[in-house]
């Protein structure tokens, strides 16, 4: 095995700041580039095809229902992207659609939101909330790379590591608290490490996440059975069969903290396909388990995803 | 948390026991490129393409190409686990006025990409040896 050369000491310190370092830097001595040639260089679509990976359920940069560590988009560290996407799941007895929007500055940071909306169909109408009742919800992303480098690290064990938080504010308080929630607003923090095996053609990330969420927050956040932060893992593994296809699946566990209905863990398996830098298609097949009156919310996934 | 950790301590596991088997794997990869022939091909492939790649093709402006591609295929086939020796200057020397960005880099990643397609290389080894080539950018990259 060779030596490692990672540079881990370098990781929060130096490698944070040195954009904007770098960037100061430039500004100075020459000085000759216009503010507005410089912003439209700014969108340098310079990381490798899919590593900048899709748009999760939640608009943070990772697979489907699992966030990794690699930053959304296609800025490197010297450059920033910005991309958009909508995402729409279509389970037995329920929908869920979101549209999301994700900025990413020098490969080191991420800014996401996504407006998240659950229609509860004709389960509405059997709990007496008018057939079609939706829960809305926002997310707010934030994410920092803080160690490694998912892609150019491959004489190295040490992932690439991120840590981020998800602030999750839904908009039926009321009934959340009439079903046991706790709140309606979250903030979930986590942290997640993504490996590219290049070598194999393979990409595995773990991530665990301190959570208050029912249903990712649908369902608001703690409950009367359990109010207090649970930690829960989320894993992944995506083989690539092209620069444009990987197909992979996706693992993550849930807090099961509302007495009026069972929680389970979430799975879905997927094919992502990558157009070009602007444009990504990812199908999947998502098993959510129990929601509420209804088990075996399984269906399809279809996320888009165009950015700059 | 039990729960969490059940589930992560499989998941760190497998990715060690991949990386084991990343490293241990060696040099079958030589001869998957085609050898001596099939990495020229690949060179002449890419090298056409770096020099046609609005992003990096003024980095070549002062480069003698036939001494680079030679050396380029020399460098590949050691990489490769072949039998040959490079005895050009290390990565860092001959990047290093040369103030390249990531980008630059990625956009070279890309031209070699197109090289060994052209060259008829498939996808799984190309990426073995895109792997034991990212490791360069900590040279080559040096803004």
């Amino acid at each position: 095995m060779q030596i490692c050369d990672c540079r881990i000491l370098s990781l929060f310190l130096f490698c944070a700041f040195s954009p904007v370092a770098a960037a100061a830097a430039d500004d100075t001595p020459a000085g000759n580039t216009s503010l507005l040639g410089s912003a439209s260089d700014m969108f340098d679509e310079g990381k490798l095809l899919a590593t900048g990976g899709v748009s999760t359920v939640e608009g943070s940069g990772g697979g489907g229902i699992s966030t990794w560590a690699l930053i959304s988009g296609y800025g490197t560290r010297d450059g920033v992207g910005l991309n958009a996407h909508f995402t729409y799941l279509d389970l037995p007895d329920y929908a869920f659609w979101s549209p999301g929007v994700a900025l990413d500055l020098f490969d080191r940071v991420e800014l996401s939101y996504a407006y998240q909306t659950f229609d509860t169909q004709h389960v509405g109408a059997l709990l007496g909330l008018g057939e079609g009742f939706a829960f809305h919800q926002n997310v707010w992303g934030a994410k920092i790379k803080v160690a490694g480098d998912a892609v150019y690290d491959q004489d190295c064990w040490l992932p690439q590591i991120a840590i981020g938080a998800q602030y999750k504010q839904n908009d039926r308080g009321a009934l959340i608290h009439a079903i046991g929630g706790s709140s309606a607003d979250g903030t979930d923090f986590y942290v997640a490490a993504t490996k590219l095996f290049l070598a194999e053609s393979l990409l595995l990330d773990a991530t665990l996440r301190e959570t208050k969420a029912n249903q990712f927050g649908i369902l608001g956040f703690g409950g009367d059975r359990n109010d207090s932060y649970s930690t829960e893992f989320e894993g992944s593994a995506a083989y690539l069969f092209s620069r444009k296809f990987a197909v992979g699946a996706e693992f993550r566990t849930k807090p099961d903290n509302l007495g009026i209905a069972r929680e389970d863990n979430a799975w879905d398996v997927f094919a992502a396909y990558f157009l070009n830098k602007n444009l990504s298609l990812t199908l999947a097949y998502a098993d959510l388990g129990n929601i509420v009156i209804k088990d075996n919310q399984r269906g399809l996934y279809l996320s888009l995803q165009g950015g700059i | 948390m039990k729960r969490a950790l059940a589930f992560a301590f499989p998941a760190l596991l497998a990715s060690l026991l991949v990386y084991g088997a990343a490293a241990a794997a060696d040099d079958a990869l030589y001869g998957d490129l085609g050898q001596k022939d099939g990495i020229v091909r690949i060179v002449d492939a890419a090298t056409a393409n770096f020099l046609s790649d609005p992003r990096i093709k003024a980095t070549f402006d002062n480069t003698n190409m036939d001494r680079f591609k030679g050396f380029l295929v020399d460098q590949l086939c050691v990489v490769a686990g072949g039998p040959c020796v490079y005895k050009g200057r290390t990565m860092h020397e001959t990047h290093k006025g040369l103030h390249l960005t990531n980008r630059d880099f990625n956009a070279l990643v890309e031209d070699l990409q197109k090289g060994m397609d052209t060259a008829g290389v498939s996808f799984r080894v190309q990426n073995r040896l895109l792997a034991r080539l990212a490791p360069m950018q900590h040279d080559v990259v040096t803004r």
